[in-house]
């Protein structure tokens, strides 16, 4: 039985060797993942926001259905978003089902929930400070939440970073909806989950150690330039 | 500002779905005929002589043939006959053609508990097991191979359903899994000899029954109906049957080989 | 004309107490209008019920025009910590104008003449919350001068000051004065309600208690709970 740090090692090395191939699929990761976390933010912002300062009846079971969506099974959304766009299902004629756009969508449901109900809790903490002067100017509902969702960027930045962790992470979904096809839908997780189940460990061991080196470096990457934006405005 | 970037992201989004560009058919297949690397063998072929990109979907047989009864698939590619048959007869697949053979071994632990090393006789060597209650890794997941399992238990006069003990693991996942289960265990399993001879984690199993007529294993491709559904894309999936049924595709087949040994064994027409 | 704001048996309630008890007040234009009281006295709740902050839990604030967006427009507040935004003070001052549908062309000229008149101009391009306590709350102004309310409500605006940068504060305040705007503010600084104030509306236990003259209220209270204000004891709450 090989030792922990061998598997390790042996993985780095055949990783090495895959070249081509290997970039092809980090690429892929990479594109489907940011696409999703873009889409997220871009909807989960405004979402989380509105819910933060706006007031209506059922409010308080919204909050509570947001957060316990960001537990969602990956799994589980994959399957959903692939009946949905199987021919058999309502949005067959799209010709999504495996192909990457599908991998987007159902990977954007997934984390929506999170970036959403991040967003939501942030508001709400930075409404309780900006409320009156806010109302005073006479900016209220969508208006004043989106100045606060731009005013506390940095924080949400959090947000958008547990949102990205997620997606990268994630196998169930876009195995499901994507196909696994080799070449087309392939990305880093479906591949280590692939090569585990061929009983390839050390090189599973080595893929899994390059996405998290990715992962680690556009967290890196994300602090860096907000540190510098925020030394900018204070 | 926010208005591009918005504009931006949906043009990232639609370049990733539209494939107006690419001629390509969906084929549902099996877990262990991918994974044993056939396709990455004999799709290039057919892909550099039609042009067509030939895009395999991985399940397992009930769920490739699933995947054929949804319209997801324009050809299924499996080894089950009996459910091949009957999805021909309901009408999903236009007609089926046999392609090629593979066969399954036994593989168990090299200290062999239950004294099966040698035999060609599956049947005999299952009723060992049984009788020894050797820790036996099943697939358990409705796939061709764990339906290949099921029948050679029946063939040895054994209802596994009703005789099995604790020493019947039932995984409920693919070939590779599953060995890895029966590595980490030392336990028996019924594999395809493709996923075997690819497959790294073997630890202290070896093949212990090969050979046996009824281990073989019958490959059958068969074209999506169109009359179900209008969209499946029978040109080029029908050139895709009839290359992997002609002269020309039984050779590439034939022509594929791990380590010196040929996997599969063209019989279409046969 | 948006004066006179007047409330009429307008009360106040949260958790259970009565802040503000049926109170009837017409605010008009001209005198310089300041609201004492103890702490807990209602000057805080009083003011947000005047700008709109707060909806009364029984009776009416109304001003003279009746239209809610405009009369929105003419007030502007000044609170007692400064809230800005995570931007330049000059944009700071831009959002007010924005939110106000200024035009583009015109935000930007009223924004350098409010900052010219705070003394913030060298200071418009820093962040606006680096700025210190008195500066920010010189921003605060400068926000409300760009949008030329009829009427300002300054909530305590100098009680987080030191006494320099109150003095640079009430300079400013003297300077809305001049230019015919309406104030109204509540505070517990006595000094600074004799410098600024021309009427006390003096406030006890969510009631006005007296309404008089500046110089009338502290050199004649009219009530024993004011004139011990004034001594400086605090009244039995």
């Amino acid at each position: 039985m090989q030792g922990f740090s061998y598997s390790a090692l042996d993985g780095l090395r055949l990783v090495a060797t895959l070249d081509l191939r290997l970039w092809e699929i980090v690429g892929l990761s990479l594109a489907v993942s940011l696409s999703a976390v873009l889409a997220a933010t871009l909807l989960g912002l405004p979402l989380g926001a509105a819910l933060a300062v706006g007031r209506f009846p059922g409010r308080r079971v919204a909050i509570v259905a947001l957060n316990a969506l960001m537990g969602l099974p990956p799994v589980v959304v994959g399957l959903v978003v692939y009946l949905l766009l199987s021919r058999a299902g309502p949005l067959g004629s799209l010709g999504l089902l495996f192909t990457p756009g599908a991998m987007v969508v159902a990977q954007t449901l997934l984390i929506l929930p999170i970036i959403a109900a991040l967003c939501r809790q942030a508001v709400e903490d930075a409404w309780r400070e900006y409320e009156e002067q806010l109302r005073s100017l006479g900016v209220e509902g969508l208006p004043a939440a989106l100045t606060l969702v731009w005013d506390i960027r940095f924080s949400l930045v959090t947000a958008v970073l547990a949102g990205l962790g997620r997606a990268c992470a994630e196998v169930g979904a876009v195995m499901i909806v994507g196909g696994n096809i080799d070449g087309v839908t392939r990305v880093m997780t479906t591949t280590i989950a692939l090569e585990t189940s061929k009983g390839d460990l050390p090189l599973a061991l080595g893929l899994g150690i390059v996405l998290i080196a990715i992962v680690l470096a556009l967290n890196a990457a994300a602090d860096m330039v907000k540190e510098a934006a925020q030394r900018r405005v204070g | 500002m926010g208005l591009t970037r918005f504009l931006l992201a949906l043009a990232l989004f639609f370049s990733f779905s539209v494939d107006a560009q690419q001629r390509f058919i969906t084929v549902a297949s099996t877990t262990s005929t991918e994974q044993s690397g056939l396709f990455r063998h004999l799709l290039p072929v057919f892909e550099q002589k039609t042009g067509i990109q030939v895009r395999v979907v991985a399940l397992g047989t009930g769920q490739a043939l699933d995947m054929g009864k949804r319209g997801d698939a324009d050809v299924v590619f499996v080894h089950a006959k009996p459910l091949e048959e009957k999805f021909q007869a309901e009408g999903f697949g236009v007609r089926r053609f046999e392609v090629m053979y593979n066969d399954f071994v036994l593989v168990g632990p090299k200290s062999d508990a239950a004294k099966v090393g040698g035999t060609r006789d599956i049947v005999a060597a299952l009723q060992k097991v049984r009788t020894a209650a050797a820790p036996f890794a099943s697939r358990g997941d409705k796939s061709g191979t764990h339906f290949a399992e099921l029948e050679l238990w029946k063939a040895a006069g054994i209802d596994i359903a009703r005789d099995r003990g604790p020493w019947y693991r039932d995984t409920g996942s693919g070939m590779g899994p599953t060995l890895n289960t029966a590595s980490g265990m030392n336990a028996y399993a019924l594999t395809d000899r493709g996923t075997w001879l690819s497959f790294k984690n073997r630890g202290e199993l070896v093949i212990s029954v090969e050979g046996d007529q009824r281990l073989f294993n019958q490959y059958g491709v068969m074209l999506v109906n169109p009359a179900r559904h209008p969209h499946v894309k029978k040109d080029m999936g029908q050139a895709f049957v009839d290359w992997v049924i002609s002269s020309e595709g039984q050779k590439t087949i034939a022509g594929y080989k791990i380590g010196g040994e040929q996997l599969f064994f063209p019989n279409a027409g046969k | 004309m948006i004066l006179p704001l007047r409330l009429d048996q307008a009360s106040f309630s949260a958790g259970g107490r009565e802040i503000i008890a049926a109170l009837s007040l017409e605010i008009g234009a001209g005198p310089n209008t300041v609201i004492l009281g103890a702490n807990g006295a209602g000057k805080s709740v009083l003011m947000r019920l005047m700008h709109g902050l707060l909806e009364p839990t029984a009776g009416k604030v109304s001003w003279h025009d009746a239209d809610r967006r405009r009369s929105r427009r003419q007030q502007a507040m000044v609170f007692q910590r400064p809230v800005m935004l995570r931007r330049s003070a000059r944009a700071n001052v831009l959002y007010a104008l924005q939110a106000a549908d200024v035009a583009a062309g015109e935000r930007e000229r009223r924004a350098d003449e409010a900052l010219r008149e705070v003394g913030l101009t060298q200071l418009a391009d820093r962040p606006a919350r680096v700025l210190s306590g008195g500066e920010q709350q010189r921003l605060a102004l400068a926000r409300a001068w760009a949008l030329h309310p009829e009427v300002l409500f300054l909530d305590e605006p100098t009680a987080s000051l030191d006494p320099s940068a109150t003095r640079e504060i009430e300079t400013v305040i003297k300077a809305f004065d001049a230019s015919g705007t309406k104030i109204v503010m509540a505070t517990h600084n006595l000094g600074q309600a004799r410098r600024l104030g021309d009427e006390v509306i003096y406030l006890h236990q969510g009631r006005v208690l007296e309404r008089a003259p500046v110089d009338q209220f502290f050199s004649h209270p009219a009530s024993v709970e004011a004139a011990a204000f004034i001594k400086g004891e605090l009244p039995w709450v």
